[in-house]
């Protein structure tokens, strides 16, 4: 049979076809499979379900490594929306206990993008959070029931008492600036929000562990991935010990219940807060369940203000309490010595301005001046320091001067405590007056500010870590309320000493002073016998009655304790300061108080004092 | 020549087909394992595993072809006509006798196995058209003999039709390109390739804009095409007069370039209206020279010039108007015009697993998209996304390559034949092999609607598998034959 050779050329386009054909192919496997790494991401994300599995978080203990804060369990409902069909919606209700309405309302709430902008269909949402026990073990024998539905072991703060609840905070759930914020944090988990538990969320909250699941195509589980050689294990958050003393924070949050105010205590030679109560306060343990946001706003709209933590929120004049500041500052700058005098005519009196005093020997020298409290002599002191041109050239000069010391004792800016939202209080500078005044101003228009009024203000905790200064005559540590994390030192931060600019020798007459103060002078009730107490009584001007204010220390040598007492419109700082100031010396000199003294403590436990001012602001109720 | 007539068939057998035949039945029988097992599973071996079976399918399959080789190959001719015709009845009578699987009416069972027909028919076929061509001065040139052919290859494609087996049925198409070999005239390949350029781009890119104009990028990708074949077809067909050609390719250039510019400067319009002009204009000018010179090729250019716009916009109104809802939708996802859930989600996920690959693969028996059933089909239609996802770009474009290389040498031997008979169902057989790796690949990898059909030697299951090496081993015993002549 002959050939036919007329189509044979053919043959190449039938060749050509199939190469072509191939090579398109594998062009499109290339870019399918080598140009991105989109495809393997997909496919993993289809595969594999991290469950994520959640550390405990550290416990809290105070400096005895007594219990404060600790973890139960608790329980989150889940749903998948996805998986979440053909179920018995009323027998569902019945058994966690809401109505057929709540129901509708947080599946509602899920789906609502606002709400959820990182809402997905197929992984777990938050149904409802913190179920009871009983309801708990009632869900879980129906759970098989309830397609897409599944329970999440949570761990939720419990108190072991009431106290603390400024230094300890609280912890809730994340919101979206906390996500947009940390990549750590997924809708739903818990972060510290106040508190210790705020600020040192990091320590206590661990590292979340991963567990890979294989996950089919109808979201079933095919066991762990690897035999879970790529799980992470979930790392516990580390235990913090504060330097609170739970029996001191006690007492201090019960000397001032029914006042406004705040005691804070520090240990001079570590910086160490050892106690600190602000008045009103809540009781933490208030907080806890499903109540929590509702407590949050009514204590937010409360016109008391029991959320806010006076001793490091309050802004306050430091009145009377300020005066060794100004001595300090003195006889270090050379405007005054030990011996100088200056007279007090029942006050200050200088071209026209009366500036009241009380009746006492005149004229008068430093030490028995911080003694009796003389108004007119830290006057003077400061008229003679901003009006030395001689020395500073100008009176704006001088007061940076005066600025930059007190700054350095800790004034002026925050401290740096390990809390969150500790305000900076004011010390005014040349240029704030400058702007006030336009210039015109000199000593005596801004006398005020010498002995703790005017625009000076400081929080209670500055004024605590003043009389820590003094007791150790010239450095401070920074106050910090964690004393250790799970046995760790804290940061070096907290444990560099901070030393003012005036030489530790002036420090002995300004101590001089304040021991003079308790054994002759304003503080007399803050004497204890057989302690070297040394004190300074604050009364602070505002438009109300006075605020009544203590800063002390004891013993006088080798000082173990530092207090500022401060009551809002508490009158005479011996009214409640110095009072209160001691028992709380006494208290932790001692351990304990003696009968006397803890008949005094209950008589100012049931002491209010009333605040009209503070109006009452009921929320409107529909 | 006495001597070579005795030699057994087996050692005239084309080593190269042999030796690419044995490595894609080993690496279809890994690809199984990897598709149809859970991660951690090692029985592969046992009677109850889709695996074991698979073994002894592919045993089977050896053995068939080793019986293929024994037979004198004058036979195979001598009984195509009895061979056709009974493959004919049990397709017609099967969709009576068949378990309804999953709509379609395809499977018969004898005892413990079930067999498709409609994949020996396409050996019956082949044979039956091998031995129509081989026929005396036949010429597929004469209407008459192409008819009779074209006859051969619809009715299994319209019995296969009936059983619902659409994918089966296409796979028929795949004679054209032999009968294009066998002297069909081109221009029939090439209104075919025309018309699927058409449909692709004037209903792919029918939503996207055309910048500077208000009209859409297909039609007016669509119109300048058929302006550019008319006009090579015009220098082509009548290269005595190519003043024709160049009227044309100047005349077109011209209004398609100030038609752009008139609306990308001055006042913006959908200039497919004007192009739309010019191409009535071109059909009149070509149905006027056919008046004037009584050339049969300016009738035929202008018929294909009308053919083609009419195409164009009958093609759309179908897809709006006539075709269901689930035809349209199935056409849209792939063009890529529409999300159809089902169907996008299959070849999405299968697209994941070959992409996820990357260039070494996850390794053996590691695929989570096949292992967790993310991909639909994983060990029959799907199959090469296993090998995608397991063995990476190596592994896949590997398996790509030992395809073109069996149908590069199926080439090869099928023109050394020394008989048209030989010729024709060697063509066969690699334009049948040719159009399942090009559709079944396409699928997976979404370049070409989901139609399943099986991708040789990978997917499980005995029918595919059989009729293969039956194509296969028939041809290799034609080809050993010739050497023994």
């Amino acid at each position: 049979m002959p050939k036919d050779y007329s189509f044979e050329k053919r043959k190449y386009i039938v060749g050509g076809i199939a190469v072509a054909i191939i090579t398109l192919y594998i062009v499109r496997l290339f870019t399918l499979q080598l140009t991105s790494d989109n495809y393997r991401q997909r496919a993993d994300s289809n595969a594999f379900r991290k469950e994520i599995i959640f550390p405990s978080r550290g416990l809290i203990m105070d400096r005895h490594d007594s219990l404060l804060v600790y973890n139960e369990p608790s329980y989150n409902i889940m749903v998948v929306m996805q998986d979440q069909h053909g179920i018995d919606t009323l027998d569902f209700c019945n058994t966690i206990g809401i109505t057929k309405e709540e129901y509708i309302q947080r599946m509602a709430d899920i789906k609502d993008p606002q709400k959820h902008p990182n809402y997905s269909r197929n992984t777990p949402q938050l149904f409802m959070s913190q179920i009871a026990p009983e309801e708990f073990s009632k869900f879980r024998e129906k759970l098989f029931r309830f397609n897409g539905f599944s329970v999440e072991k949570r761990n939720v703060r419990h108190y072991t008492s009431g106290i603390g609840a400024h230094i300890l905070g609280d912890v809730g759930e994340v919101n979206q600036a906390d996500i947009d914020s940390d990549k750590y944090y997924k809708s739903g988990d818990y972060i510290g929000k106040l508190g210790v538990e705020r600020s040192y969320e990091k320590v206590l909250r661990g590292e979340k562990g991963m567990h890979i699941v294989l996950r089919d195509v109808h979201g079933r589980s095919q066991g762990s991935y690897m035999n879970g050689k790529y799980d992470i294990a979930p790392q516990p958050g580390r235990n913090l010990t504060l330097s609170i003393d739970k029996g001191l924070q006690e007492l201090a949050e019960k000397l001032l219940q029914g006042k406004c105010g705040a005691i804070v205590a520090i240990e001079p030679s570590t910086g160490e807060v050892l106690c600190m109560a602000s008045a009103p306060t809540y009781d933490p343990r208030e907080l806890m369940g499903k109540e929590r946001s509702k407590k949050i706003m009514e204590m937010t709209q409360d016109p008391m203000g029991p959320m806010l933590n006076r001793a490091i929120m309050g802004l306050y004049p430091p009145g009377s309490t300020f005066k060794p500041t100004q001595g300090l500052i003195g006889l270090q700058e050379g405007i005054i010595s030990p011996s100088t005098v200056f007279p007090c005519s029942r006050g200050f009196n200088y071209k026209g301005l009366h500036l009241g005093c009380h009746g006492h020997a005149s004229p008068i020298a430093l030490v028995p001046a911080l003694g009796t409290s003389c108004n007119a002599y830290f006057c003077w002191n400061l008229m003679r320091m901003f009006g030395n041109k001689a020395k500073y050239g100008s009176t704006q000069a001088a007061m940076t001067r005066w600025k930059d010391h007190l700054v350095s004792m800790g004034f002026g800016y925050r401290l740096g405590i390990d809390l969150p939202g500790e305000k900076r209080g004011m010390i005014p500078n040349a240029q704030f007056y400058d702007k006030a005044y336009k210039n015109l101003w000199n000593a005596l228009t801004v006398i005020s500010i010498s002995i703790g009024q005017g625009e000076v203000t400081a929080t209670p905790l500055q004024m605590a870590n003043e009389c820590a200064t003094i007791a150790n005559r010239g450095y401070y540590y920074i106050p910090h309320v964690v004393h250790s994390v799970q046995g760790e030192q804290i940061d070096t931060l907290y444990r560099n000493k901070h030393h003012t600019m005036v030489d530790p020798k002036w420090y002995n007459y300004i101590v001089a002073g304040m021991r003079q103060a308790v054994l002759g002078g304003t503080c007399k009730g803050a004497n204890i016998p057989g302690v070297e107490v040394c004190g300074k009584t604050g009364t602070a001007q505002n438009r109300g009655v006075d605020h009544s204010a203590f800063i002390g220390f004891a013993p006088m040598n080798e000082p173990k304790i530092a207090v500022a007492v401060y009551v809002e419109n508490g009158g005479f700082g011996a009214h409640f300061g110095v009072p209160l100031g001691s028992l709380i010396i006494q208290k932790y000199l001692f351990g304990q108080l003696n009968p006397g003294a803890q008949a005094l403590a209950d008589k100012f436990q049931h002491t209010s004092i009333s605040y009209p001012h503070k109006k009452v602001n009921i929320p409107s109720k529909k | 020549m006495r001597e070579r007539n005795k030699i057994n068939p087996l050692f005239l057998t084309d080593g190269w087909v042999l030796l690419l035949y044995a490595v894609l039945l080993a690496f279809g029988w890994i690809s199984v394992c990897g598709a149809s097992h859970n991660i951690g599973d090692t029985e592969f071996f046992s009677w109850g595993s889709r695996t074991g079976k698979q073994l002894v399918w592919i045993g089977c399959s050896i053995g068939l072809g080793g019986i293929l080789l024994m037979i004198e190959d004058r036979y195979f001719e001598m009984l195509a006509d009895v061979f056709y015709w009974l493959m004919m009845i049990v397709l017609l009578v099967t969709p009576f006798i068949a378990h309804d699987i999953k709509g379609s009416r395809s499977w018969i069972s004898l005892g413990p196995v079930s067999l498709q027909p409609a994949e020996f028919a396409k050996c019956a076929t082949s044979l039956a058209i091998a031995k129509l061509i081989n026929q005396y001065g036949f010429t597929l040139n004469k209407r008459k003999n192409f008819l009779r052919a074209a006859f051969i290859v619809l009715l299994p494609f319209c019995l296969i039709v009936m059983q619902k087996e659409t994918g089966s049925a296409l796979v028929y198409m795949a004679f054209f390109l032999m009968f294009y070999r066998e002297g069909m005239p081109g221009s029939i390949l090439f209104c075919a390739v025309a018309a699927v350029a058409y449909f692709v781009v004037g209903i792919g890119f029918s939503l996207d804009p055309l910048p500077g104009t208000t009209g859409d990028v297909g039609e007016y990708c669509v119109l300048t095409m058929i302006w550019l074949f008319v006009t090579g077809m015009t220098r082509i067909y009548i290269p005595k007069q190519p003043e024709h050609a160049q009227r044309l390719l100047i005349s077109g250039l011209a209004v398609n370039v100030v038609a752009y510019l008139f609306s990308w400067l001055i006042i913006p319009f959908d200039i497919a209206w004007v192009l739309l002009a010019y191409d009535i204009v071109m059909i009149a000018y070509l149905g006027w020279m056919w008046l004037g010179h009584r050339m049969k090729e300016f009738l035929l250019i202008s018929v294909f010039a009308l053919g083609s716009t009419a195409f164009l916009y009958l093609s759309d109104y179908a897809l709006n108007h006539v075709m269901k809802d689930y035809q349209r939708t199935r056409i849209c996802v792939l063009l890529g015009i529409e999300e159809d859930r089902d169907a996008a989600y299959n070849v999405n996920q299968s697209k994941i697993a070959i992409g996820s690959g990357g260039l070494q693969g996850k390794g053996f028996m590691n695929g989570t998209q096949t292992k967790l059933d993310y991909v639909p089909e994983q060990d029959t239609d799907f199959i090469f996304c296993t090998v995608g996802e397991e063995e990476g770009f190596i592994g896949s474009a590997g398996v790509l390559l030992l395809f073109l290389a069996l149908i590069l040498r199926l080439l090869v031997l099928a023109e050394k034949q020394t008989t048209v008979f030989g010729r024709v169902f060697g063509y066969c057989v690699l334009c049948i092999l040719l159009f399942h790796v090009f559709i079944n690949i396409g699928m997976v990898t979404g370049l070409a609607p989901v139609i399943g059909i099986p991708l040789p030697f990978f997917s499980y299951g005995g029918s595919s598998l059989w009729g293969f090496t039956l194509l296969l081993f028939i041809f290799l015993r034609i080809d050993a034959g010739r050497k023994r002549r």
